[in-house]
């Protein structure tokens, strides 16, 4: 990863992720009606277009301000589990990155582990509960080696979002712990989490905008 | 599907219109989707918020009023309410004493309500303190789940709280009481039919018409297990010994009794369903203090029925007793 990223390409990530949010909600409500209730391709589709709105309304010049309007846009009206759990995560990379208008890939990649940190603890998951943390949780760290390695930019995207397709595909076998797909006890294995599916989609976007 | 709606999208907006128009008693901010007494924030009381999705009334709206809720946020139907929404209501019923925020253990009600907490005390002008109800006890391996579900202890734990704060209680111990409540209150459920999701449009899941769902929770999750069919003696049964079994409840102990019903089952029956629970209870030597018999925590228009005590002594038992004036629960002086 050799070069930085200002804040209209990290806008241009989000709306990236909200046109794969909106080309796979049919997708994510079926995953969801399998284990959960349902919504999650609707509530995330509503939630993306409502945040992305208001970016670029907002016009926003600093990455803080950018995730900040997306995160709180996010987290009033997604509703649910996964408002919180995708509002937070985009606070805290917008907290994490601040003010800098040149963000390095190590920048970066030290974001999003802030932002997974943050869904750590509003979530209380732990990797291998069958929730969007198996997804995101590969990613980070791929990244992580990957700005370590000095590999190019495009690269590094493209191993962490191969970290988190693997990290979602591996949800499949698990047995839920979280959320309403708890419930369902044996009963959940043998789906694909859809949180770590929207979460992967997330990746997808980098690799799409590109980053 | 067969429903009083127009567009399944304006649900929840068009019912609140009529919650409005049917009770001067409530006012409603539309845009937050909040339902709140009109004469809220009590100077020197404190206030009670509760919420959660919609598609369960009467709770939490029909439970607004004196000696009960301050304020109630609506969700789209089974669907947590959002931080704002939950802040904006906290905001409206504080009348400087704090606020207590009464949750069902759901991820996403708790999520919400958290980051509710959490922008309040970045204002640090806001004291809040959070009882989160769990009282399903369906949810038998906790420590594996999102945790026991909150269901109808939800109803008595906040015509308790609401009563102990109407007498100028200050927050901590109103959180206590609540607590007490929580932790001595257990519930479950049986579903006849499963409800139907208006957007959805289609039942949230297949029940053979000789099954029942033993445990159901009131989105239409799973239970325990698929029975067959069998008479309300025996239904009662197997909603009344493991609730009875769970806190444990004992010989000589004083319980509140709800028989509530999941919104598609007719009084008549869960009249017919208290008289099986009250007599097990005897049985047990365990005495129904007080009833409470209706639907009261609902799953649209699930048929069924849920059983919920909650052991009280004499404070809990005057609590209850204290006037209340709500569009569902209207009694005392």
């Amino acid at each position: 990863m050799a070069d930085s990223v200002s804040t209209a390409d990290l806008a241009r990530w989000m709306h990236a992720f909200a046109e794969l949010v909106t080309e796979h909600k049919d997708n994510l409500t079926a995953l969801d009606a399998a284990i959960g209730d349902g919504d999650h391709g609707a509530n995330m589709d509503r939630g993306m277009r409502a945040g992305i709105a208001a970016i670029d309304e907002a016009a926003p010049d600093t990455p803080r301000a950018l995730f900040t309007k997306l995160g709180m846009t996010v987290v009033s009206t997604v509703g649910g589990a996964s408002g919180p759990l995708f509002g937070t995560l985009f606070l805290r990379l917008g907290s994490a990155l601040g003010d800098s208008t040149e963000v390095s890939p190590t920048e970066l990649a030290a974001a999003l582990r802030a932002g997974l940190d943050g869904v750590v603890a509003r979530g209380k998951a732990e990797p291998g509960d069958k929730t969007m943390l198996d997804a995101l949780a590969p990613a980070v760290t791929a990244l992580e080696s990957a700005a370590a390695a000095g590999t190019s930019r495009s690269e590094a995207l493209q191993l962490a979002l191969s970290a988190a397709e693997q990290g979602r595909d591996a949800t499949t076998p698990m047995l839920a712990r979280k959320g309403r797909a708890s419930y369902l006890g044996e009963r959940s294995v043998g789906h694909q989490d859809p949180g770590a599916t929207s979460a992967a989609l997330l990746l997808a976007a980098a690799v799409r905008a590109p980053l | 599907m067969k429903k009083l709606i127009n567009d399944p999208q304006d649900v929840v907006a068009e019912a609140l219109l009529g919650i409005e128009a049917a009770h001067p008693t409530l006012r409603v901010d539309h845009q937050h989707r909040i339902i709140a007494r009109v004469d809220a924030p009590r100077p020197g009381k404190v206030g009670l918020v509760s919420g959660g999705g919609s598609g369960h009334e009467p709770l939490h709206a029909g439970f607004v009023g004196p000696g009960m809720l301050d304020a109630a946020c609506a969700g789209e139907v089974f669907t947590s309410p959002v931080p704002d929404q939950i802040l904006t209501a906290t905001r409206l019923v504080d009348g400087g004493a704090g606020v207590l925020h009464i949750v069902k253990n759901y991820t996403g009600d708790v999520m919400n309500f958290e980051m509710a907490a959490e922008m309040a005390a970045l204002e640090g002008d806001l004291r809040i303190l959070t009882v989160v109800t769990a009282d399903d006890v369906a949810v038998q391996d906790s420590t594996w789940t999102a945790g026991r579900r909150g269901v109808g202890v939800t109803v008595l734990l906040e015509k308790i709280a609401g009563a102990a704060a109407e007498q100028g209680r200050p927050l901590e111990q109103v959180a206590d009481l609540a607590r007490r409540v929580a932790d001595n209150g257990r519930s479950m459920g049986l579903a006849l039919t499963s409800c139907t999701v208006p957007a959805a449009g289609k039942p949230t899941f297949e029940l053979g018409e000789d099954e029942m769902e033993l445990g159901v929770g009131i989105h239409g999750e799973p239970g325990r297990e698929r029975v067959p069919l069998a008479p309300a003696r025996e239904i009662a049964a197997m909603l009344v010994e493991p609730v009875l079994a769970d806190l444990p409840f004992r010989r000589g102990d004083k319980v509140i009794a709800f028989v509530n019903g999941l919104g598609g089952t007719p009084l008549l029956e869960l009249y017919l369903m208290y008289n099986e629970v009250n007599r097990i209870l005897a049985g047990h030597g365990v005495q129904a203090a007080r009833s409470l018999v209706g639907s009261y925590i609902t799953s649209l228009d699930m048929a069924g029925t849920s059983v919920t005590l909650l052991k009280v002594n004499d404070e809990l038992l005057s609590l209850w007793d204290a006037p209340v004036r709500t569009p569902l629960l209207n009694w005392g002086g």
